[in-house]
């Protein structure tokens, strides 16, 4: 693969309710200040991928709303129905496969719609959707399949609710900014046992946007690029029992593919941070397990000793994660602008030291399905 | 713009995307749902080349992206392998909270099948054993909630 | 250094209004049988797959996902690419781009839709402003009867102008054994079918099909060894530029989408004269008018000879373009499928593999996808490698 970098980011502050702005508002302002972030003129930018979900915003070609907002008029343009983590993947394919630069653009207005029905809309339509599943219940049958297989407890996800939100305080662009004990996870209201509310992200609204240059293209930015070492996305199987929900092989399998291109063999030892897609306190744990940072059913104990913490060996959601904001389709993609903010030495009050490689991660479907793992460096290979 | 925005309030507009849909069961999926409502019967599907028994039974196993072949009739008992017990209400749900998901194993089959389970809630755990409690004859009408749910045996 | 990419094997299902025998899931296997068969590979064979459909003609939410058991996407990369009726060709685009960057070998590109389980026009006029157009502008029908009118007045075509398409693209249908309208169809039956919006009548647009097709995209090296005649992708290029519909109201400016997307495409092909060059060109015709306005966009012909050029059988089957062979959308209109269905059979022609439908000598092929607002795709395919 050639080098890539990403050279401009951007992402709204993540709110409950944004009512200023439209969704073409929100994708307006973080492509004019990524473009601004790089020092790139809307010339400079050859090609756009933007991130949109017809449900979410209530419309067919909901595409349709952005691309002019996006820059797009008179260009290339495609568009990524997922979370942006895959919408920046396709933005560096292209990127590797002929354009100089690519904007990867993502927004939503949670606040616009019903979660609930919107999610709903991902289960099977015949066996599962009259149900009434969506994300809260789906994902409460993956915590407690987790937590019966290796013995966790719900204090074992509180404590990834009260490290994350801790976190969110040092962060500006955070939605919730929480001062949060366990007891207050464990007293938050019952949702769908074990998934009380603080374990569960908010509905935010935001968007934000990054540009991916190659090699000959990277020197007209402004910044320090950050360097795609690896990439890699998989899907596990469609139906929730056709799964084993405990253990997450579609994202074993993403990081794997992920570390080999990135000459990586020990994740622990070459990577500095994670930004993961913690929709659910328990999915921290779980995906660490699945990244291969530890042993199956020891991501909590990694937690316990204090590995996630910011002072620790492996920082995990110094940002306050997707539990502290969580603008669905945008927050795969701001984990990777999280990480690039880390890898330049710009994360203010929320920066790890010396962070050199960073693993940035987004998901999509029901819990967890599909994977999507994002090696960055600050230096090239 | 947003300084004079500040003192009012934003307008909205409501919708909402009211498309009627019919989606076909298919061949497969047809003769699965013929069976609750006409006998009572859980069938599954078994994959020639992998052996793994479906339910709901598909044409294609995924894994081997194969047909499955064989026609296979389930118990209508079954081992609750995860479950949640749900305590907010929603339009979605076709009962009123509390009631719980479980993921149900049910006898003969290698995958879960996902269902209600509307009483006992506090009696669950990991491993209980439940059955399928179909609805009156009257009331079936092939349709995944012609299993009305399971109760915990 | 972008890798270079051909299409090496394609498979559609037999398209039909309806199809109550299958799934969506079921429905796209057919097609991805097919497509593996045709390049001898099977599912394992599969470095990635691309899908693409319109979300509330099924109402399903992450298409990617659910398709899993269709596509046969367990354990591999999947993503969904849509853009509307354009989505087929932003399918065969992505696809295209997961080899060029050189992170996979062998792609499966898919577009699908089953139209039968909706109300499609319900389902469209989403598209629209929620507060803005929906209520007042809204669905394809009219927004196309609105170009016809201003093409007509603008240039003095006619009805029967328009109905020579149809008659065209139908009677090309019945060389099609995928094709969804397979009856014959003359002037007059355009001509007295049951008038919709002012000029549109019922046989100058596309019908609603259930159906799937699915494309092999393949890297250099690897695609000689999957093809005897691989079919090179030479150039794609894509404008989607209005996001209004009161924005596209200068039609008297043609499609300007088609025009500069086509003229981009031209230039990374060395194209410079496209109605020669070209040997065929499945076009995303929604409807008869744009048989003869669009090729205009093209650069077939002149602006405002359209009519003319159609009329003298330039774009028949044995003409200096033959213009969709397959018998287009006006014959087999599955939506997300429809564009990716233009770009299949412009590779078909290029693969020597059309049957009863095949041109004697496809060196070079053009494939369009429409959709949006006045959006255009272009690819154009050769046999040479490049
Ligand atoms: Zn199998």
């Amino acid at each position: 693969m050639d080098n890539i970098a990403i050279v401009g980011v951007a992402q709204t502050k993540y709110a409950e309710r944004k009512k200023d702005k439209t969704c073409a508002d929100l994708v307006f302002d973080v492509t004019r200040a990524a473009m601004e972030d790089a020092g790139l003129a809307l010339e400079d930018v050859d090609n756009v991928v933007t991130v949109s979900n017809d449900f979410i915003d209530g419309r067919t070609i909901s595409s349709m709303a952005v691309g002019d907002a996006a820059g797009a008029h008179d260009k290339n343009i495609s568009t990524v129905e997922g979370d942006g983590a895959f919408g920046a993947l396709y933005g560096a394919m292209r990127t590797l496969g002929g354009f100089g630069t690519t904007l990867v653009v993502a927004h939503a207005k949670g606040s616009e719609g019903d979660v609930k029905f919107i999610t709903n809309g991902m289960f099977e339509p015949i066996y599962q959707r009259l149900l009434g599943l969506e994300s809260i219940s789906s994902s409460a049958l993956q915590a407690r399949m987790y937590m019966d297989r290796y013995g966790l407890t719900e204090e074992d996800f509180a404590r990834v609710s009260v490290k994350n939100h801790a976190n969110g305080k040092n962060n500006p662009y955070a939605h919730l900014q929480l001062d949060v004990t366990v007891d207050d996870v464990m007293n938050s209201e019952k949702l769908a046992d074990p998934l009380k509310k603080l374990d569960c992200s908010p509905v935010s609204d935001g968007a934000a946007a990054i540009i991916i240059a190659n090699e000959s293209h990277i020197s007209k930015a402004k910044t320090k690029p950050v360097w795609v070492r690896g990439m890699a996305h998989c899907s596990d199987a469609y139906l929730l029992g056709d799964r084993d929900l405990a253990v997450p092989q579609s994202l074993a399998a993403a990081s794997k593919k992920a570390y080999t291109m990135a000459g990586i063999n020990d994740p622990m030892k070459s990577i500095d941070l994670v930004e993961l897609y913690d929709a659910f306190s328990y999915m921290e744990p779980m995906w660490l397990e699945g990244m291969g940072f530890c042993e199956a059913g020891k991501g909590a104990t990694l937690l316990d000793q204090g590995v996630t913490a910011m002072s620790g060996a492996l920082p995990v959601n110094p940002s306050g994660g997707v539990l502290s904001s969580h603008a669905m389709l945008v927050a795969g993609l701001a984990r990777i602008i999280e990480s690039v903010l880390q890898l330049r030495g710009e994360a203010g009050q929320r920066q790890v030291e010396n962070a050199k490689t960073a693993l940035a991660h987004g998901i999509n479907g029901a819990c967890g399905q599909a994977h999507c793992v994002w090696i960055l460096g600050n230096q090239k290979k | 713009m947003e300084k004079w925005l500040e003192h009012v309030e934003p307008l909205t507009f409501k919708g909402q995307i009211a498309v009627p849909y019919t989606w076909w069961a298919g061949e497969t999926g047809s003769l699965f749902l013929m069976g609750l409502r006409d006998k009572e019967t859980i069938m599954g599907c078994r994959c020639n080349s992998c052996g793994t028994v479906y339910v709901p039974p598909r044409r294609t196993c995924a894994q081997c992206f194969t047909d499955t072949g064989e026609w296979v009739q389930l118990g209508n008992k079954g081992t609750v392998q995860s479950y949640t017990i749900v305590r907010f209400s929603h339009p979605l749900q076709p009962v009123e909270a509390p009631f719980a998901y479980a993921m149900i194993q049910l006898d003969g089959a290698d995958v879960s099948l996902v269902h209600l389970i509307k009483k006992d809630l506090d009696k669950l755990e990991k491993g209980v054993r439940v059955r399928a409690c179909f609805k009156e004859k009257s009331e079936r009408k092939g349709h995944i909630l012609d299993i009305d749910g399971f109760e915990i045996i | 250094m972008a890798q270079k990419v051909a299409i090496v094997g394609t498979g559609q299902t037999d398209h039909k209004s309806h199809r109550p025998d299958v799934t969506g899931q079921e429905m796209i296997r057919e097609a991805v049988d097919r497509a593996l068969e045709d390049c001898g590979i099977t599912i394992r064979d599969i470095d990635a797959i691309v899908i693409g459909n319109m979300d509330h003609f099924e109402s399903i939410n992450y298409v990617d996902n659910w398709s899993i058991e269709g596509s046969g996407g367990f354990m591999k990369p999947i993503m969904k690419v849509t853009t509307g009726g354009t989505t087929g060709a932003s399918v065969a685009i992505a696809a295209y781009y997961h080899v060029a960057s050189g992170m996979f070998d062998r792609v499966l590109a898919i577009g699908w839709e089953k139209n039968s389980e909706s109300d499609t026009t319900g389902a469209i006029i989403t598209c629209s402003d929620p507060i803005w157009d929906r209520f007042s502008y809204s669905g394809a029908i009219p927004s196309l009867a609105t170009e016809a009118t201003a093409y007509m007045k603008q240039y003095g075509a006619t009805q029967e102008d328009a109905a020579r398409v149809a008659v065209r693209d139908r009677n090309n249908a019945l060389n099609n054994p995928h094709a969804h309208l397979q009856r014959p169809i003359t002037l007059e039956d355009v001509m007295s079918s049951p008038m919709l919006a002012h000029p549109i009548k019922l046989l100058d647009v596309c019908p609603r099909t259930d159906g799937a097709c699915a494309v092999v995209f393949a890297a250099d090296g690897e695609a000689q060894r999957l093809a005897k005649k691989p079919a090179w992708i030479h150039a794609s290029a894509v404008r989607h530029t209005y996001s209004w519909f009161g924005d596209s109201t200068d039609y008297d400016a043609g499609l300007v989408s088609l025009a500069r997307a086509s003229q981009e495409a031209y230039k990374k092909a060395g194209i410079t004269d496209p109605s020669r060059e070209l040997d065929v060109a499945e076009l995303y015709l929604p409807y008869t008018y744009a048989g003869i306005k669009w090729i205009e966009d093209l650069k077939f012909c002149g602006r405002g000879e359209g009519a003319k050029f159609v009329r003298e059988g330039n774009t028949n089957m044995d003409g200096m373009i033959p213009v969709n062979p397959s018998g287009g959308v006006i014959s087999t209109n599955c939506i997300g499928a429809t564009a990716l269905l233009r770009v299949a059979e412009a590779s078909i022609q290029v693969m020597g593999k059309g049957g009863k439908r095949q041109l004697p000598k496809v060196n070079k092929a053009l494939a369009t996808g429409f959709g949006g607002c006045f959006w255009s795709d272009v690819m154009i395919l050769g046999a040479e490698r490049s």
